[in-house]
C-alpha cells in the first residue's frame, strides 16, 4: 500500500511530468493562459491520461507482447490514445453538457500531448503492472493539472503586473516556468 | 441622554477637520446673481418637462418643469424674471459637458408667487399627497446623492420604520453647510424631524453629530427639548466620532443601529431611514411655508479671502460665488464637494445645483501636489482603512489591466468612493479615480450588452412580421386565384348557357 | 512472416477500434449546436450585415461553423474579437481594416427638410428604428438605432449621416487615470 503512496507522491511531485520530465510542455504554455481554462485542461488530462495507461497497458500486454511486437508500440499506443479521445469526447459530448462545457475544446488537444503518450512508455520501461500504470498514469496527470494551475494563477497575476518592456509576454512566461522547474527539484532529495 | 451604543464601523480615517475658516461664519444671503442657468436634470432619475417657454416671465418659486416619472422632482424658479433660453450649458460635472438648462435673467424684483402653505393638507389628505406634494416642491437630498425625498417617504412592505436617522455628521473636511444651518435654524429642522416621525411612525429618531460640532449638537438639543412634549416618540441627539466616512450613510447606519446592510438592500428594508439635515430644512419650508426649494447653503473655503456660509440660488454660477469671496491670486483649481469626494471643476460657468454643498478653492498651500504615482507594493494600508470592508488594492490591479470580471467579483459595486484608500496610499496611486473608471466601464458595458439584446429581439420580431406578412399575402393571392377560378366557372356556365361569344370572359379571366 | 503478423495485428486493432469510433458517432449524436448562441450574444446586434452574411445569427452559425473569421464584424470592434477568440480559444487576430478601433458606434440622423418621404430607409433598417409614412418626412427613433449604416445606400436623396452618439453627462465615463490624464483645471486669470 506504501509502495502505492510513494509512486503517486513521485509521480505528483518528484518526477513530475511537466517541470522534471520535461513532457507536456505545450498545454503547459498554450493552456495556461486563465485559471479556468487550466481548470479544464487539467481535469481533462487527467481523465484521457488514466484511461490512457490503461488502455495501453491492455494494448501491449495481449496485443503485442504475445506477438513480439514490441516496435510497434509508439504507433499502436499513439493510434490507441487518439481513439480512447474521440470515444470519450462523443460520450461526453452526449451525456454531460456541462463537463462538455468544461473539457469540450480541451479534448482533441490532448490527442497530440507527448506527456499522454510518454507516460504509457515511461510504464513499460519501468516494468509497472496494471494497477502502478493506472496509478502512475493518474499520479502524473495530478502532477500536470497542479503546475498547470499554479503555473496559470502566476500568468494571470503578471498579466497584471508592470513587467519591463524586453521581458513582456512569453518571455516572462518562459522565465516563470524556469523558476518553477527550479523549485519542483527541490523535491529530488524526498525518496532517498 | 448619552444612552445611545455606538457601533464603530471596520476602516476609516481621522482627518484634519479644517471647518475653522468657516464655521464661525453665519449664513448670509448671496446677491442674486443676473442670470442663473438651471439644469433640468438636478436629480437623481428622470429628468422633469419643462412647461415653461423662451420669453415667458416666471415669478419667484413658480414651477419650471414637472416631474413627471416616480423618481423624479420638479424644478422651480429661484427668482423673477424672464426664461432667456433652453438649451445646453456646461454643468457642475467633472466631464464639463453640457446638459439641457433652463436660463432666467432675474428682473431684480425677486417676486414671490403665491405661497400656500400644506401643513394642515397633509394632515387632512395623508402620507401619499404629502409625497406628491414634496415632489411638485423640488426637494430632493441635499447631502449630495440628490435623490427625490418623496421616494424615501415610502414605506417598504411590511417593515415598520423603527429609526429615523437625521445625519448632521458632515464628516468631510472644509464643509460647514450643515453644521451652520443646525447653529442658525435648529427650529425648523427640529419641527421638521417631528413631522417626519409622525409621518412615517417611526419609533425612534437619532440626529446623528459629529464630535467636532459641540455648538450645533447644542442647538439641535435646544430646538428639539423645547418641542419634545408634543411628541411621544424618542427623538434625542447623538454626538459620533467625527472618524471619516461617518457621514456615508451605510456606516451611519451601522453606528447607529448596529444593522449592516448588505449589498443591494436598502435602508428601508432594514427598519431605517436616513435623511440630510438640510434636506429635513427644506420639507420643512416647503410643508409649512410652501416655498419650494430654490436655494442652498454652500460653504465656500480654501484659498479664499471671505470664506463663509452663502445661502445661494439655485443656478448662481460657480464664477459668481468665487468672485464674492474673493479668490486669491495662486488659485489653481475649484473643488465641487468636499476635498475627499468631491471634483475639480472643468468649467466656472457652471451652475450650482441642489446637492452642491462646498465649494474649495484650491492652491498647493491647501492642496500640496500629490507624490507620482508609483507602483503599488501590497502594504495592504487600503484595505485596513476601507470603511466596505473591500480590498482596493486587488481591485486596484485589475482595473488598471481592465480585467472587469475580476474586478466585479472583488465587489467593486458596493465601493463608496469615499477615498480613504487614496488618502492612505503609501504609493500615491490615485485608487479611487481607478474605481470610478472601472465602475463606468462595467455599466457601460452592461448597458450595451442590454442595447444588443433589445437590437437583437427587435430583428427577430421583424424577421417574424415580414414572414408573416409574406404568408399572409400568399394565402390572399391563393383565395383571391381559387375565387377567381370559380367566379370563371361560373361564368363559362353563364356563357355556356347563354351561348354568346368568348372574348368577354377571357377578358373577364385576365382581369381576375 | 513476422511482417505479416504485425500487418495483420495492427489491422485488426485498428478495424476494432474504429468500428467502435464510428458506433460511438451514430450512438452519440449530438444535434443542436449551443455554441452559435453563444457566439450570437457577443455579437452586437446590429444586423448590419458588413460582415457579408445578412444579419449577426447568420455570421454566427458561420463562424461556428469554422466558415468565417472572427475579425469581419465592424460594429462589434476590438472587444468583439477579443471575445470571440476567448471563446472559441482561436487566435486573435486584429481587426480587418473596416472594423472600427473606437467602441462608441455612430447613430443615424435624417436631415428632416431634405427627406422626400420615399420609406425606402425604413423597408431597410433592420431593428424597424425608423418611424415615417409615405410621402410623410421620416425620423429615427434614436434608442433603437445601432448605426449599422444600412439605411444609408437605399436613400435616393442622401439625407441621412450617420453621426457620433452626443456625449452627455449621463454616458459620460470616467478616463483610464494612468493612460488619460486628467485635464489641467482651466487657468484662473478671470478672478
Amino acid at each position: 500500500m506504501t509502495a502505492y503512496l510513494f509512486l503517486i507522491i513521485g509521480a505528483v511531485l518528484v518526477n513530475n511530468i511537466v517541470l522534471v520530465q520535461m513532457l507536456g510542455l505545450c498545454p503547459f504554455m498554450g493552456a495556461s493562459r486563465k485559471l479556468e481554462t487550466a481548470f479544464g485542461m487539467g481535469v481533462a488530462t487527467t481523465f484521457v491520461l488514466t484511461l490512457a495507461t490503461g488502455a495501453c497497458f491492455i494494448i501491449d500486454h495481449y496485443l503485442l507482447l504475445p506477438f513480439g511486437l514490441e516496435y510497434l508500440r509508439t504507433l499502436a499506443f499513439i493510434v490507441t490514445i487518439a481513439a480512447a479521445v474521440q470515444l470519450t469526447e462523443m460520450v461526453i459530448a452526449r451525456t454531460s453538457p456541462v463537463l462538455q462545457q468544461t473539457l469540450g475544446i480541451y479534448l482533441p488537444l490532448i490527442t497530440t500531448n507527448c506527456a499522454v503518450l510518454g507516460v504509457p512508455l515511461i510504464n513499460i520501461s519501468n516494468s509497472h503492472d496494471f494497477v502502478e500504470s493506472i496509478l502512475f498514469g493518474m499520479g502524473s496527470a495530478i502532477g500536470f493539472s497542479l503546475v498547470l494551475l499554479l503555473f496559470s494563477g502566476i500568468r494571470e497575476r503578471v498579466e497584471a503586473a508592470d513587467v519591463p518592456r524586453p521581458f513582456k509576454g512569453a518571455a516572462i512566461t518562459m522565465i516563470i516556468a524556469g523558476l518553477m522547474s527550479l523549485a519542483f527539484m527541490g523535491f529530488a532529495g524526498m525518496n532517498r | 441622554m448619552s444612552g445611545q451604543k455606538i457601533f464603530s464601523f471596520p476602516g476609516g480615517i481621522k482627518l484634519a477637520h479644517r471647518k475653522e475658516a468657516s464655521s464661525e461664519k453665519a449664513i448670509e444671503p448671496l446677491p442674486m446673481p443676473d442670470r442663473l442657468i438651471l439644469p433640468l436634470r438636478h436629480s437623481a432619475g428622470s429628468a422633469p418637462m419643462p412647461i415653461v417657454k423662451t420669453g415667458e416671465k416666471v415669478k419667484k418659486g413658480q414651477c419650471l418643469a414637472s416631474a413627471e416619472s416616480w423618481i423624479s422632482a420638479s424644478l422651480h424658479a429661484p427668482t423673477s424674471g424672464t426664461v432667456r433660453d433652453i438649451g445646453d450649458y456646461p454643468i457642475a460635472h467633472p466631464s464639463g459637458l453640457a446638459a439641457l438648462c433652463i436660463v432666467i435673467e432675474a428682473d431684480g424684483e425677486d417676486a414671490w408667487v403665491e405661497r400656500r402653505p400644506f401643513l394642515e393638507d397633509s394632515a387632512r389628505l395623508g402620507p401619499e399627497a404629502t409625497q406628491r406634494y414634496l415632489q411638485g416642491m423640488g426637494v430632493v437630498g441635499m447631502g449630495g446623492a440628490v435623490l427625490p425625498s418623496h421616494v424615501k417617504l415610502s414605506k417598504a412592505p411590511g417593515i415598520s420604520l423603527e429609526t429615523l436617522i437625521v445625519n448632521g455628521a458632515e464628516c468631510e473636511p472644509f464643509i460647514t453647510c450643515d453644521d451652520r444651518l443646525m447653529r442658525e435654524r435648529s427650529d425648523e429642522i427640529a419641527s421638521g424631524i417631528i413631522f417626519l416621525v409622525e409621518l412615517l411612525g417611526a419609533r425612534e429618531a437619532i440626529i446623528a453629530i459629529e464630535d467636532n460640532k459641540p455648538e450645533a449638537a447644542a442647538a439641535m438639543r435646544a430646538a428639539l427639548s423645547a418641542r419634545l412634549e408634543t411628541t411621544a416618540n424618542d427623538i434625542r441627539v447623538t454626538i459620533i466620532p467625527a472618524v471619516y466616512p461617518a457621514g456615508s450613510l451605510k456606516q451611519l447606519i451601522y453606528m447607529l443601529t448596529g444593522k449592516r446592510a448588505p449589498a443591494g438592500v436598502l435602508p428601508a428594508q432594514l427598519g431605517v431611514q436616513c435623511f440630510n439635515t438640510a434636506t429635513i430644512h427644506a420639507i420643512w419650508r416647503a410643508l409649512a411655508h410652501g416655498e419650494p426649494v430654490i436655494s442652498r447653503i454652500i460653504t465656500v473655503t480654501g484659498n479664499v479671502n471671505r470664506p463663509g456660509n452663502l445661502e445661494a440660488p439655485l443656478g448662481t454660477p460657480i464664477l459668481d460665488i468665487l468672485r464674492y469671496a474673493e479668490v486669491r491670486p495662486e488659485t489653481d483649481g475649484c473643488l465641487v464637494g468636499g476635498p475627499m469626494m468631491g471634483f475639480l471643476l472643468p468649467n466656472y460657468d457652471a451652475p450650482i445645483g441642489k446637492g452642491a454643498n462646498c465649494l474649495i478653492a484650491r492652491s498647493p498651500e491647501f492642496f500640496p501636489a500629490r507624490a507620482p504615482e508609483s507602483p503599488c507594493m501590497r502594504c495592504t494600508s487600503c484595505a485596513q482603512v476601507c470603511p466596505q470592508g473591500l480590498l482596493p488594492y486587488e481591485m486596484y490591479r485589475w482595473s488598471r489591466v481592465k480585467d472587469f470580471a475580476k474586478v466585479i467579483n472583488y465587489n467593486i459595486n458596493e465601493c463608496i468612493e469615499c477615498g480613504c484608500c487614496s488618502y492612505v496610499c503609501a504609493s500615491s496611486i490615485p485608487l479611487v479615480q481607478y474605481f470610478r473608471f472601472a465602475k463606468d466601464e462595467i455599466r457601460t458595458a452592461a448597458r450595451k450588452k442590454e442595447a444588443a439584446d433589445k437590437a437583437r429581439e427587435r430583428f427577430e420580431f421583424r424577421q417574424f412580421r415580414i414572414e408573416r406578412e409574406k404568408e399572409e399575402r400568399s394565402l390572399k393571392l391563393a383565395r383571391a386565384a381559387q375565387k377567381s377560378a370559380a367566379e370563371q366557372a361560373e361564368i363559362a356556365a353563364a356563357v355556356e348557357r347563354v351561348g354568346s361569344s368568348g372574348a368577354t370572359t377571357r377578358e373577364h379571366g385576365e382581369k381576375a | 512472416m513476422e511482417i505479416l503478423a504485425a500487418i495483420s495485428v495492427m489491422a485488426f486493432g485498428a478495424l476494432i477500434l474504429g468500428a467502435a469510433i464510428g458506433y460511438a458517432a451514430v450512438r452519440f449524436k449530438v444535434d443542436g449546436d449551443p455554441i452559435t448562441d453563444k457566439i450570437n450574444a457577443i455579437l452586437p446586434q446590429t444586423q448590419c450585415g458588413q460582415c457579408g452574411y445578412p444579419g449577426c445569427k447568420p455570421y454566427a452559425e458561420a463562424i461556428a461553423r469554422g466558415d468565417a473569421e472572427i475579425n469581419l464584424c465592424p460594429p462589434g470592434g476590438e472587444d468583439a474579437i477579443r471575445n470571440l477568440s476567448e471563446l472559441l480559444g482561436r487566435e486573435y487576430k486584429p481587426a480587418g481594416e473596416s472594423v472600427r478601433t473606437e467602441t462608441q458606434p455612430g447613430i443615424a440622423l435624417i436631415d428632416e427638410a431634405a427627406c422626400i418621404g420615399c420609406t425606402l430607409c425604413i423597408q431597410a433598417c433592420p431593428v424597424d428604428a425608423i418611424l415615417g409614412a409615405a410621402k410623410q418626412m421620416h425620423t429615427v427613433i434614436i434608442p433603437f438605432c445601432t448605426g449599422c449604416e444600412l439605411c444609408l445606400p437605399p436613400c435616393p436623396v442622401d439625407c441621412i449621416e450617420i453621426k457620433p452618439a452626443p456625449e452627455s453627462p449621463e454616458n459620460w465615463a470616467w478616463p483610464h487615470p494612468a493612460e488619460n490624464r486628467p485635464f489641467a483645471a482651466p487657468t484662473l486669470e478671470r478672478f
